[in-house]
């Protein structure tokens, strides 16, 4: 695959998952490269997902979760139990399908990541605040009311507002579950903007539903189906000429 | 379908109608015996709210007066009580809701929990008067205190777990993944969402401890002269109510009807105050 000559900064190796006993991923192989943007498509239920929120251990949240073989970020193999898990997560950013914004001001909402890592004096606070509501097109349009409570913004500002909070911690990667998937078709094309002008200082991982939207935003796609990755490769030639009889079908409308 | 007429059709309606009307004569019925509680309370003790019953301790009989003694006993051991009752109840509650997710702690605490919500609050005061009140030798206000906080307690825990539990689990993944330890995630994001929901109960829990007659006969006793000292026995509005509502002295009499009023009035402020602190909407900062 041509994905396998350029640095990766995500890899899996034979990864395993397992749901309780629901095996829900099927030695997945695959590496993500650095400063791309790569797409997961599938039908519901094919683990892409799934795929997603083993790259920051999400998953740990909840027992009877389960990840065997490896990831590996830069080369270090993050399912390794003695990495440190918020360290890991300070370097992989998520956004998920629904807005969360933080019951607290949209300063507040940005300010929160750095916090946790960082003591800047007020002054730098709010530069490093405002550079990541300018990174991803908020600033504008909240400048005024930085201490309204982020819940009063739409929902497509809602979502910007999660990938400023994600920026702001300054991760390597970002990981975006379906996050255009609760917005209308304006605030979508806004974040897949966004997309296109993050990905020159991010590595960008988007699960999507939008066969379309994986289209435009993304330089490589994975296709998966059941747990396994059926196929993966320029973004170009997975749609124009696949080389598996399920990817076609699926692209081209007739299952899924 | 286009015959509206026919008979299943009917009987559905007849059977909407049947229900709403039931609904309407339960509510009617519900509510007849709150008003008339009130009409009573107001009737009887409005005329005798006056400044004395502020300004003026509990009379011998025959004797005006008031129930400044009984007002504060009542303000010290509410407070005293929830003081404790609360940050216990809200680090259980917590537990249970964030951090007991698997093992036996959790279901076995909540059905503890569960146990003394709905103890009877006489049984707790006898406890209280057996482990502070009889050991100690005398009765006093911080046995009293450590009754009603018996009661807030439970109320505390349940209400905490429960709001908390309301929050979307997106919230908390969120927070996770900007790399919070989990006590950040709920201290600082999970505790802000519930918020209202964990302050309506426990102004209901106080609400449910000022009326309290039960523990306090047995722990705090009474009082007679003002009292400040939690180490001594203290009156409380709800026990002098008890005492003077019983007593042939109509001066007592006018008295715990004035109590009683007060009590009331301060249990439907906390519920209104409640409500309000509730009231859904876009919350603001």
């Amino acid at each position: 695959m041509s994905t396998q000559t350029l640095t990766p900064k995500l890899s899996t190796h034979d990864l395993n998952f397992y749901y309780g006993k629901f095996h829900a991923l099927k030695n997945i192989s695959l590496s993500i490269p650095s400063g791309k943007v790569t797409a997961f498509i599938g039908p519901s239920g094919c683990g892409k997902s799934t795929l997603l929120r083993t790259f920051n251990r999400m998953y740990e949240l909840y027992p009877k979760l389960r990840a065997e073989g490896e990831i590996h970020l830069d080369g270090q193999n993050i399912l390794d139990p003695s990495q440190d898990l918020n360290l890991l997560r300070a370097r992989i950013g998520m956004v998920f399908q629904k807005p969360t914004p933080f019951p607290m001001s949209i300063y507040d909402n940005v300010a929160y990541g750095i916090k946790l890592y960082e003591r800047l004096p007020k002054f730098e606070m709010d530069q490093r605040v405002e550079w990541a509501l300018k990174k991803a097109a908020l600033w504008n349009e909240v400048k005024d009311k930085l201490n309204q409570n982020g819940a009063s913004l739409s929902g497509g500002q809602q979502q910007r507002l999660c990938i400023a909070r994600g920026i702001a911690v300054k991760p390597d990667v970002l990981l975006l579950d379906e996050p255009c998937s609760a917005l209308d078709p304006i605030s979508t094309a806004r974040i897949e903007e966004l997309i296109n002008e993050l990905k020159s200082d991010y590595t960008i991982v988007i699960v999507t539903h939008n066969m379309q939207q994986a289209a435009r935003v993304s330089d490589y796609t994975a296709y998966m189906y059941l747990g396994e990755l059926i196929e993966y490769g320029d973004t170009d030639k997975i749609f124009t000429n696949p080389t598996r009889k399920e990817t076609e079908d699926y692209i081209t409308g007739k299952f899924g | 379908m286009s015959n509206f007429n026919n008979r299943r059709y009917m009987g559905r309606r007849l059977t909407n109608a049947f229900t709403i009307g039931l609904s309407v004569v339960t509510v009617v019925f519900a509510l007849t015996f709150l008003v008339w509680i009130l009409w009573t309370l107001f009737s009887n003790g409005l005329s005798y709210l006056s400044m004395d019953v502020f300004t003026k301790n509990t009379p011998p009989p025959g004797n005006s007066g008031g129930l400044l003694n009984a007002i504060t006993g009542s303000l010290y051991m509410v407070t005293v009580a929830t003081l404790i009752g609360t940050p216990i109840g809200i680090m259980a509650g917590t537990y249970l809701a964030e951090f007991g997710k698997d093992g036996w702690l959790a279901p076995a605490t909540r059905f503890i929990n569960d146990i003394l919500l709905s103890a009877p609050s006489i049984v707790i005061g006898l406890f209280v008067y057996e482990v502070a009140v009889h050991r100690i030798g005398h009765f006093s206000g911080w046995a009293g205190a450590i009754a009603l906080s018996l009661i807030v307690l439970p109320v505390v825990v349940r209400t905490t777990e429960n709001m908390l539990q309301l929050v979307p689990s997106n919230l908390r993944e969120a927070a996770s993944a900007l790399g919070s330890p989990q006590w950040k995630v709920v201290t600082m994001v999970v505790y802000r969402a519930a918020r209202a929901g964990m302050l309506t109960g426990l102004l209901l829990a106080v609400a449910r401890i000022s009326g309290e007659t039960a523990p306090l006969l047995f722990t705090a006793l009474n009082n007679q002269f003002f009292s400040a000292d939690l180490n001594g026995p203290m009156a409380s509005l709800a026990v002098v109510i008890f005492q003077f509502a019983m007593s042939p002295y109509e001066d007592w009499q006018h008295l715990a009807w004035a109590g009683a009023l007060l009590i009331t009035l301060f249990v439907l402020g906390l519920n209104i105050l409640a409500r309000f602190v509730f009231r859904p909407g876009p919350a603001s900062n």
